[in-house]
Formats: C-alpha cells, sequence, structure tokens
C-alpha cells in the first residue's frame, strides 16, 4: 500500500511558480494585453526558431547555468544554515583571478589546460573569498550576511582599482579589463558551431556536473552529512563530535567555490572581459533560485533553467507584442515573494500546529519527574 | 456549603487532541487537594481553563457556587484565585517588598506600609519571609515562599502550586508541606499539581488522577495506596520498587580529579570536583538544579572545557580529548537537554539513531553512507527501546513525542554498549512506563558492567537506582556516600551546602 508521496518542498515550489505567473497574467490583463499571447511570446523568445538557430536556446541555457552556479552557491551555505549573500562578490573575484591566471598563460597553452586552469584558479578565487567571512563566523561568531556584503565591496573595489591601473582594455578604455580572444576562454569551437552563438561555453557542463555533485556531497556522504547536521542543529552535531566551526568554514569555502566557478563563466566565457563598477547581478539572482529552489541541487537547476526563460524571452516578449520587459521581472519577483512567503507561512503553520498540539504537555515538561 | 471550585464536564480539544474530555473536578474549602496525572494528561490544560487561558468547548466552572466566566488571569485573580509558577516569575535585583508590589495598578506605591503588610502576612502563615530581602540573595525555598506571599497579598484564598517541589531539597520539600497545611488551618484551599506519590501521601486529602485526558478517578489519599494510584494514572500495574542484584566490586573507570569547570558566564560552575565510576556501578549525581551538574555532565562528555584537573577512561587521559575521542573510548551520553543536543529534530529518526556512529563502518565506507546498514540498525534500537514512530526509521524527529525521543536517545547510546555512560536526567518529563522501563535498562547495562554515571534532580530517582550516591553542591562534591549512608535526610543537607563547610560562590 505505498502511496508515491510527492515532497511538500515540490508541490510549495510549484505553487509558488504558478502563483507568479498568475499574478502576471492579471497584469498584463490591466495593461490590456492578452496574457496567453504575452506568455506564448515570452517562451518563444527563450527559444525562438530552433530548426533554424539555436542561438536562442543557447542564450538561455548559458544564462540559466550561471544561474544554477550562483543558486547552488547560495543553497550549499543555506543547506549548512548560512546565508551566502556574497555570491556577487566571489563571481567578480573568481573571474578576476582567473583572468589574471589566463593573462600570464602563453597564447599556444593547449585548449584543455586553458580550461582547467580557468576553473581551478576560478573556484578557489571564489573559495578565498567567501572563506574569508567562514573564518570570521567559525572563530569570531560574525554573522556571515555583514561579513559577505562587506566583501562584496571589498571585491568590487579590489578588481576596480587592479583592472584600471594594470589590466585596461587599452590606453583608452580603462573601466574594461583586457579583453581575452576566445582560444583562451571557455568558449568551444564546437559549441559555438552547435548554437550559433559565441556565448554558449563550457560553464554549461561545469553547471550540470555541480548539480550532481553537490547533491552527492550533501546526499550520499558523511561529510555532506557533518555539514548538514551542523546547519540543523549545531548543539547536536557538538554532541555529535562534528566540529561546527570546521562545517561552517567548509561549507562557506565550497559556496565561494560555486560561486566563483559562475563567475568564469560569466567573465571567461559568456563575456570575455571584466566591467569594472558593477557587481554582477548573477550574484544576486541565485538569491532567489536558491530560495525557489528550496535548496536542493535539483531545485536550484529547475529554478534556474525558468528563470534563465524568464530572462532570456523577455526582450522578444516586449517586440512582439508591446508588453514591457520589465513584466517579466514583475512575473519573477513575485515568483520570489510567493516562495518566500509560503515558506514562511510552513514555518508559521508548523510553529502553530506544534505549539497547538503541545499545549497540554509544553506547561509540565519543564520539572523533574518521579 | 458550595465547593470553591467546581469544574463541571470540562472538555477542550485542541487540533488533533483531545486534551480534557469531560473533566470533573471540585475543591472544598479547607482541602488540599492533589491533581496527579502523567505529562499530556492534561493538568496544565485544565488549570488554563480555570485561569482563562484556553476557553472550553464545553463544560461550566462554578466558584463558590457561582457559575463564572473567567476571560484571563485578571479575572481568575479577582476571584481570588492564585498559581504558584514552577518557575518563579520575580525580579532578582528587587526586594520581597518591590516583587510583591510589582503590577501594583496604584500611581503612588507606599513601599513601607506594604513592607510591613508583607511581614505580618508572613508571621501569620510562618513563612519567615523578610521583606527587605533581595531576591538574588535568598534561597530557591525562599524565593517560592516569596511567591506564596504574592497570592496572598493578592488575597487569594485558592492557590494553586504547580509541581512546587521540583526545585527543593527534600527539607526545603518538608518544609512547604508545612505550610501548605497551615495555609489550610488559615482557611484555604489549595489544589496541588505533582508527579510525586509519596508527597501526596504526605499532604493531600483527596486526589483526582487524570490519563490521556479523562478523570480516571478521583479518591480518598487516606485510604488508597501510592501503587493504586499509580495505577490509575498509567493505566496498568505498575511496580514502583525497582529490583536491583548487589552491585560488584568493580575497578573504577572513570575518574575525575580536581575538576574546575567555568559556566557560561564565566563563572565558576564546577569547583575541584573528585570522584571515580567503578564497573559495573551506578554513581549518582545529586543535587539541586544549578549547582553545577549541567556543567560538569558537559565537560565530562567534551562539550564544554575542563578549565583545570583531570579526567581519564580506563587509566587513559580524556581530560583535552574531542567529543569523538571520547565517543571512541567507550564513552556515552544521554544529554539534558534533548531536543537541543541529542536530536537533530529535521533529521530522521535512523539519521539520527546512527548519530555517534555515522561516521565509521560499517554505517559509512570511504566516506560514503551506507543507508542499508543505517536502516537496519535503526529498525533494531526502534524495536528494542521500544520507540513509536509513525514510519519508523524514516519519520522526522520532530514528529515524534518527547517519550519516544528521549527513547530513542536512551536507545542509541545504551546501543553502543558504552564503558562509561553519562545519564544526565534520563527520565525527565516520561510518564511512569518509560521511566520504569529506562530504570530497566539503565541497571541491565550495570549488570553488563557499565560504569554509569546518573545525574538527576530526582532524588527518589538516585537513591533507588544508585550504588553510591556523590553531592554536588555550589560546584562542590561535598561528599560521596555508599547506599547505606545515603538517606533522604543526610543527602538532602548536603544539597543544601550543610555540614561540609559550605561557601558562597
Amino acid at each position: 500500500m505505498k502511496r508515491l508521496r510527492v515532497p511538500k518542498p515540490f508541490i510549495f515550489a510549484v505553487a509558488a511558480v504558478f502563483s507568479g505567473f498568475v499574478a502576471g497574467a492579471l497584469l498584463m490583463l490591466i495593461i490590456g494585453k492578452n496574457p496567453i499571447v504575452g506568455y506564448a511570446a515570452l517562451f518563444r523568445g527563450a527559444v525562438k526558431n530552433p530548426a533554424v538557430s539555436l542561438s536562442a536556446v543557447g542564450q538561455t541555457l548559458i544564462m540559466s547555468a550561471i544561474l544554477c552556479l550562483s543558486g547552488l552557491s547560495l543553497a550549499f551555505a543555506g543547506k549548512v544554515g548560512l546565508f551566502n549573500i556574497g555570491a556577487a562578490g566571489q563571481m567578480l573575484i573568481g573571474g578576476f583571478a582567473a583572468s589574471v591566471a589566463v593573462y600570464r598563460l602563453p597564447t599556444d597553452c593547449p585548449k584543455a589546460l586553458t580550461i582547467a586552469v580557468i576553473l581551478v584558479v576560478g573556484a578557489f578565487g571564489g573559495a578565498v573569498w567567501a572563506g574569508v567571512a567562514g573564518v570570521l563566523k567559525a572563530r569570531f561568531g560574525i554573522n556571515e550576511v555583514v561579513a559577505t556584503i562587506m566583501l562584496n565591496w571589498v571585491a568590487f573595489w579590489t578588481v576596480d582599482y587592479f583592472v584600471r591601473n594594470y589590466f585596461p582594455r587599452d590606453a583608452y578604455v580603462k573601466t574594461t579589463s583586457r579583453v581575452l580572444p576566445d582560444a583562451m576562454s571557455l568558449r568551444l569551437q564546437w559549441l559555438e558551431k552547435i548554437f550559433d552563438s559565441r556565448f554558449v561555453n563550457f560553464g554549461l557542463f561545469v553547471a550540470v556536473a555541480m548539480v550532481v555533485l553537490t547533491w552527492f556531497i550533501m546526499n550520499k556522504t558523511v561529510f555532506g552529512f557533518e555539514l548538514r547536521a551542523v546547519g540543523a542543529n549545531r548543539f547536536a552535531a557538538e554532541y555529535a563530535g562534528i566540529h561546527a566551526g570546521t562545517g561552517t568554514v567548509c561549507a562557506m569555502l565550497i559556496a565561494g567555490a560555486l560561486a566563483g566557478l559562475a563567475g568564469v563563466t560569466y567573465y571567461l566565457g559568456y563575456v570575455t572581459s571584466i566591467q569594472v563598477g558593477v557587481l554582477p547581478s548573477y550574484g544576486y539572482d541565485g538569491i532567489a533560485v536558491a530560495l525557489v529552489g528550496q535548496n536542493s541541487p535539483g531545485g536550484v537547476a529547475a529554478a534556474a533553467l525558468l528563470f534563465g526563460v524568464l530572462r532570456s524571452g523577455k526582450d522578444f516578449m516586449t517586440i512582439e507584442t508591446g508588453i514591457m520587459n520589465e513584466l517579466a521581472d514583475c512575473v519573477i519577483a513575485i515568483i520570489i515573494y510567493f516562495s518566500a512567503a509560503i515558506m514562511l507561512y510552513e514555518k508559521l503553520s508548523a510553529k502553530l500546529t506544534k505549539k497547538r498540539a503541545a499545549a497540554p504537555a509544553a506547561a509540565e515538561t519543564g520539572g523533574g519527574k518521579p | 456549603m458550595p465547593p470553591v471550585i467546581e469544574m463541571r464536564n470540562i472538555t477542550k480539544t485542541f487540533p488533533g487532541v483531545a486534551a480534557n474530555s469531560n473533566i470533573s473536578i471540585t475543591l472544598e474549602e479547607g482541602e488540599i487537594h492533589a491533581l496527579l496525572g502523567e505529562n499530556g494528561a492534561g493538568k496544565t490544560t485544565l488549570m488554563g481553563v480555570l485561569f482563562g487561558l484556553h476557553r472550553p468547548d464545553s463544560g461550566s466552572v462554578y466558584i463558590r457556587g457561582e457559575k463564572r466566566r473567567i476571560a484571563g488571569p485578571p479575572d481568575a485573580a479577582a476571584l481570588g484565585i492564585g498559581m504558584v509558577h514552577q518557575h518563579f516569575k520575580l525580579v532578582p535585583a528587587f526586594t520581597v517588598t518591590e516583587n510583591i508590589m510589582l503590577g501594583t495598578k496604584r500611581f503612588l506605591l507606599n513601599t513601607k506600609k506594604a513592607a510591613a503588610d508583607i511581614a505580618a502576612l508572613s508571621a501569620r502563615h510562618g513563612l519567615g519571609v523578610d521583606p527587605h530581602a533581595k531576591i538574588e540573595a535568598v534561597s530557591v525555598g525562599m524565593q517560592q515562599r516569596v511567591e506564596i506571599l504574592k497570592m496572598l497579598h493578592r488575597n487569594a484564598d485558592i492557590l494553586i502550586f504547580d509541581e512546587p517541589t521540583a526545585v527543593l531539597t527534600p527539607q526545603e520539600t518538608a518544609e512547604l508541606m508545612k505550610i501548605m497545611r497551615s495555609l489550610i488551618s488559615q482557611g484555604k484551599s489549595i489544589i496541588f499539581i505533582t508527579h510525586k506519590l509519596h508527597e501526596i501521601k504526605a499532604v493531600a486529602d483527596r486526589c483526582t488522577v487524570l490519563r490521556a485526558g479523562k478523570v480516571s478517578g478521583t479518591v480518598n489519599v487516606a485510604d488508597t495506596s501510592a501503587e493504586q494510584m499509580a495505577e490509575m494514572m498509567v493505566g496498568r500495574k505498575v511496580s514502583l520498587n525497582v529490583v536491583k542484584p548487589p552491585p560488584r566490586e568493580g575497578q573504577p573507570v572513570f575518574a575525575a580529579q580536581n575538576i574546575t569547570v567555568w559556566g557560561a558566564r564565566r563563572e565558576t560552575a564546577v569547583r575541584q570536583a573528585s570522584f571515580e565510576v567503578r564497573e559495573g556501578e551506578i554513581l549518582g549525581l545529586a543535587g539541586v538544579d544549578g549547582n553545577g551538574q549541567s556543567e560538569l555532565a558537559e565537560a565530562l562528555a567534551g562539550l564544554r572545557k575542563i578549565h583545570s584537573g583531570s579526567l581519564t577512561l580506563r587509566g587513559k587521559d580524556i581530560t583535552r580529548a574531542s567529543v569523538k575521542k571520547r565517543m571512541r573510548q567507550g564513552l556515552a551520553h544521554i544529554p539534558e537537554d534533548r531536543g537541543k543536543r541529542g536530536l537533530i529534530l529535521d533529521f530522521s529518526l535512523a539519521d539520527n539513531l546512527a548519530l555517534a556512529l555515522y561516521d565509521r563502518p560499517p554505517f559509512s565506507r570511504h566516506g560514503l553512507r551506507d543507508f542499508n546498514q543505517i536502516n537496519l540498525y535503526a529498525q533494531k534500537i526502534i524495536s528494542d527501546f521500544d520507540v513509536r514512530a509513525a514510519s519508523g526509521g524514516q519519520t522526522s524527529a520532530r514528529a515524534m513525542s518527547g517519550g519516544n525521543r528521549q527513547k530513542a536517545v536512551v536507545g542509541r547510546e545504551m546501543e553502543r554498549k558504552p564503558a562509561v555512560l553519562i545519564a544526565v536526567q534520563p527520565t525527565r518529563g516520561l510518564d511512569v512506563g518509560s521511566i520504569e522501563y529506562i530504570h530497566k535498562r539503565l541497571l541491565a547495562l550495570r549488570e553488563d558492567g557499565c560504569a554509569i554515571l546518573l545525574v538527576s534532580l530526582d532524588l527518589d530517582e538516585i537513591l533507588e537506582l544508585s550504588d553510591r550516591v556523590a553531592v554536588i553542591s555550589r560546584g562542590r562534591i561535598a561528599g560521596v556516600l555508599g547506599a547505606a549512608e545515603a538517606d533522604k535526610n543526610t543527602v538532602g543537607l548536603m544539597m543544601a551546602g550543610a555540614g561540609k563547610g559550605a561557601e558562597v560562590t
């Protein structure tokens, strides 16, 4: 009599997404547009005409890959009870560190080695940046939210300084770093051919691999169990002999590495230079992706794909239907709101039912018993 | 004459639980009426109805023969009903008088007159409270009397004592009983909530027993034995006496030498404590709550730093060893707070049952967890220790009742066949049946040669199970007594710090 049980988080996430789309439809109706036509255009924009060219599909996929990696960064930290709001800074540092490493590589370096260097250095850069916050938290109890936000700005100005002074594009444009040739980035010629787009790069595979890897670590390994234990109840984790501080640092290192990988996919693949004066918005969108994906790797991948579609299809929707592309952002925002609200509701209702059920017993548990 | 309180056919359901179903209880003037029941039997809900904290689904409350609607504690207070809470609601930095006047709804406070009133009131009831003493400077027993005075000062003549003896030494308990008797002679009426049968026998006139939200009977205490009341409470025969084979003269396996431990505020919580636990022995650690036993237990388990002194397990020094190392050496620990330390509530029961062994074969190999082995092991503990969980090992620990959570923790620690077990309040908050069961398992473990340190606030439990009793008072081991010399009186005096030169820290 085994009943197939759909996990609650999944239902909640789907409900949030559905509510977001309904609310978006209402907005379209209010401005006098047909929501069916609008959404059709939005989704068509994300794939365009795949028979002729896969470029729109590629665009959607690579955006999703970056969102996915940055979402995984937040989700991984989230599982350990940490809020890594600094994925943007870690992306920037990861991308910058990898760029500097590639500048040093000989131009005839084999492609495989170049890619390996980019990934390792990028992940390392992000890990170090997030690790600082992890150590601060573990050693001195400094809140990781505050630390990572501050580190975002440290990254912002550090990269700004070095790009302007040491790696400017040329003598005139100093706000962008020296542009890398495609051969020295994560871009692959055969991918470009398939997708008819230079943006699509090796990061696509990195994202898929990381989804599998983080899922595996979290659910199958002793290490992941320890990290989750620290996240769920650090006192019980200590009781079981798990060092909570070590767990915190490890989790931040991994979260940072994932953000670093998002950074190289963006700065050394999607584009091939770093523009100073902006933190990558993907770093912040990762928060929403992790939220909607409920911190699970599979959920994050699905959420990233959805947000990727909305992001890449919105301009086409505007052109086709005249619905302003901010409306797609509205849909995203509403989905985020609903996700947050549903999680809050779930927490509150759990608390309420627990209180009610426990009410007769709660007050009695205080004292010693015979 | 009508009874001072009559609660008639009270029914109160919370979603999914009938906390009270059709409960009737009467409190006659001048009687001490005990309310007995296990956790979750509905005592607190019933009192909540009386104080207007819960609105009953049906049934009514009569005070001195008149039907009343009590909408909240102020209504109850106006009717002369006062509660002496288990956890005192006092401001430590205030004097007795200031605490009692707290909440007085008047613009000007006449402290002098109030102090005189309180002194008079205290004298009349033989409470011996100094109205000018600061709360932080007086003993727990005295604080409780301040709580009583507070109620008397507000002209309460129906007093409800919510497990008042949980925080008291035996001597203080005896004093409280005297005070309760004296209150009765002054025309007050008392409802006495407790789990302790001998206290009911000592002081109560009648006793109403609740079981699973229903009244299982109201009896005259004089005509009823403790066993009969226990049976009414649990619903089956309970043996109140532990059968304990004689101790074997084992070797010391766990020894503490002059251990000093700091508390959360860097105060010295445990001072120069020395003791040893032998193979196949239960050493009881008796003491009033807050005298350093929690800190000591945490330090022994490796969760708190041992500031000075040394600790050995089977001859090996483990003073600075990590929690994991201690576990590997054969140390097990039933923690005081199972919700905080003992279980990860968001994890499955199986994960929780493997919490001490998760990183060792056969539960994991090469860093990968073996879920089959974990589930098998969990299944064994679940059936061995009668842990009730809706979906077995996959049940979320959060969904389990307090008693079953405790059984899970106890089972996990005992299943490891430890050389040393530190059991901190292993039966706290459990029903009589589960307590009986856990006691049996502790004794079985003792038979197997485990050295057990039993830390409990319940002196009866300590005296029943222990082969020797160490008494802790203000962070010092006041003495270690053999089972023969450890009687309630001696231990109680030592708990209060008497005899062996008590010192204020």
